[in-house]
């Protein structure tokens, strides 16, 4: 009995409210009413505008600050994974808490704490003035929105690598050292080749959430930096054109699944039954 | 000599750029903190030691209505989800594999969708059905992307379950609720804990399934402080900033310590074992 019927609640819940509204996205991003009659007619037309190069060219820019936001996290991180894998372990256990900490708070906040930071007479312009070296105009622009990517998603990066990291076995590194490889060495053909799962599963988190975000842009951006969270959320909160909207979520879900399948041949940490993408 | 100063070196360096990332990752929460008490409104100038910057937050309505329904959805979410998911999760185990597989993919959807997907797909859900967005729809939301993460927290403890156990108490004389309650729930419990934890903290830190699920009026902090932020800065925000700050902190302190003591425990019956 219990075993039978118990997962039946979820599958009703999941049907409707996680199969269904996803096929109503694919469904409205089919369809329009037409002009003429008023009716529900089949368009591609969502798809269509989407086509356009104007539109295109966000869709561009946003993967475009994506990678750079994971690649420059990367950089940043994999060190910092690397020098917590290598600390003493009680001193490890505080420092990958403290790298924890931040993330804890609400991401609009540390998004908001960043605007006080740039602006014009914010507290980095103030910084500089007092070294005596001219101030810069960062908030509302690109680098802003760059810089509050990898603000916010950098501890996704660093908590994948440390965890894969600190799980090496410190016989294999040893084996190595005294099989005569330098310490660079070790770090080139040992630690690097078996780091590789976390680097995957730290990138599909760097990545995913930061092509889609509209938060960070429309926050940091203000109105220059358009990316493509922007526009699915004015096309649906603000024009009124579900068709269009639609056609852009569909566009972005597959394309993020298509991107998550590809990471995870790559990734062979999660093998099993957690996920077939 | 030559390979001390090296050494001594390397930890420097170590040590610098451990310093760095952490100024990096604490700086805006210090400048917040910091300005939180600052009696100026708009300068970064500091003008002198102030409270009221608390005081004016806990006197805007709107901020602590929108604080009420945060924590009323987020409590009631995650123990809806956690109740739900926890019997999904012993459904999913005992299903055929392919049919767990199907279940398991579906499950994963909400996880792996960029948020703004799912906001927007549940936002036509409930248009379709001509639902008024606002406090129950907003619920029922964050209900469906909770239940994931309590399934994926109690699945692994299932596994880890002695095969045979239920029938073995059933063999014994339980019913199925009582095999339920006294076998299966303690076995899968810290799973279940996990799972509400994971699901309550998503639930206090969503924006955008929130911003396009609810309407009506009805809006959490986070909503809230995106309207705010949007209009410029604001110090009330820096206080309630600080307040987060402090009260996630001290979580995180009880929680740790609340593992500390129990890894010591399983520690011991794991020796004991042996």
């Amino acid at each position: 009995m219990l075993k039978k019927y118990s997962g039946h609640p979820y599958i009703m819940w999941s049907l409707i409210f996680i199969v269904f509204p996803l096929l109503l996205v694919i469904y409205y991003s089919l369809v329009k009413a037409s002009p003429e009659t008023g009716k529900i007619i089949f368009s591609v037309e969502g798809y269509k505008t989407f086509a356009q190069p104007l539109y295109l060219k966000v869709f561009m820019k946003s993967i475009i600050l994506a990678i750079e936001a994971t690649v420059l996290c990367l950089i940043i991180g994999y060190p910092i994974a690397y020098i917590i894998s290598t600390m003493q372990a009680k001193t490890q256990k505080i420092v990958a808490l403290l790298l924890i900490l931040p993330m804890w708070m609400n991401f609009l906040l540390r998004t908001y704490a960043w605007m006080a930071i740039l602006k014009k007479n914010g507290f980095l312009n103030m910084f500089l003035e007092a070294l005596g070296l001219p101030t810069v105009n960062l908030l509302f622009s690109d680098g802003a929105v760059l810089l509050g990517m990898v603000y916010n998603f950098l501890p996704f990066m660093v908590l994948p690598i440390y965890t894969v990291l600190s799980k090496i076995d410190k016989s294999v590194i040893e084996a190595a050292g005294d099989l005569g490889a330098n310490s660079k060495t070790v770090l080139r053909k040992v630690v690097l080749p078996l780091s590789i799962p976390g680097v995957m599963s730290g990138i599909t988190m760097v990545f995913m959430p930061a092509v889609s975000t509209f938060v960070i842009s429309s926050l940091l951006g203000g109105g220059r930096s358009v990316l493509i969270g922007n526009l699915v959320e004015q096309q649906f909160l603000s024009v009124n054109n579900w068709n269009f909207g639609s056609a852009i979520s569909v566009v972005l879900m597959v394309f993020i699944l298509i991107s998550m399948g590809l990471m995870k041949r790559y990734d062979a940490g999660e093998k099993g039954e957690m996920s077939l993408w | 000599m030559v390979t001390s100063f090296r050494s001594k070196l390397h930890n420097f360096i170590k040590n610098f750029y451990t310093l760095l990332i952490f100024i990096f990752l604490y700086a805006p929460i210090v400048v917040l903190i910091v300005f939180s008490f600052n009696a100026s409104k708009y300068g970064t100038q500091w003008e002198g030691f102030t409270l009221d910057w608390y005081i004016k937050l806990f006197e805007d309505r709107a901020i602590m209505k929108s604080f009420y329904y945060t924590v009323a959805v987020a409590v009631l979410s995650s123990s809806i989800a956690t109740v739900i998911g926890t019997f999904a999760a012993i459904g999913i185990h005992n299903m055929k594999p392919l049919r767990r597989q199907v279940m398991l993919n579906i499950n994963n959807l909400p996880i792996l969708n960029p948020d703004i997907v799912t906001g927007v797909s549940m936002m036509a859900l409930f248009v379709f059905f001509k639902a008024q967005l606002g406090f129950i729809t907003m619920l029922l939301a964050h209900i469906t992307f909770n239940i994931p993460y309590v399934i994926l927290s109690v699945l692994p403890k299932l596994r880890q379950m002695p095969k045979d156990i239920l029938e073995a108490a059933m063999d014994l004389g339980a019913t199925p609720w009582y095999a339920f309650r006294k076998v299966i729930v303690p076995e899968i419990s810290p799973g279940i804990i996990t799972g509400a934890l994971i699901a309550f903290t998503m639930s206090i830190d969503d924006f955008v399934i929130s911003f396009f699920t609810t309407g009506n009026g009805v809006s959490n902090l986070s909503i809230v402080i995106y309207s705010m932020a949007r209009r410029g800065l604001n110090p009330k925000i820096n206080a309630l900033s600080t307040i987060m700050f402090v009260s996630v902190l001290l979580l995180l302190l009880i929680v740790n310590r609340q593992q500390g003591k129990e890894s010591k425990k399983t520690y011991r019956i794991k020796g004991s074992e042996m």
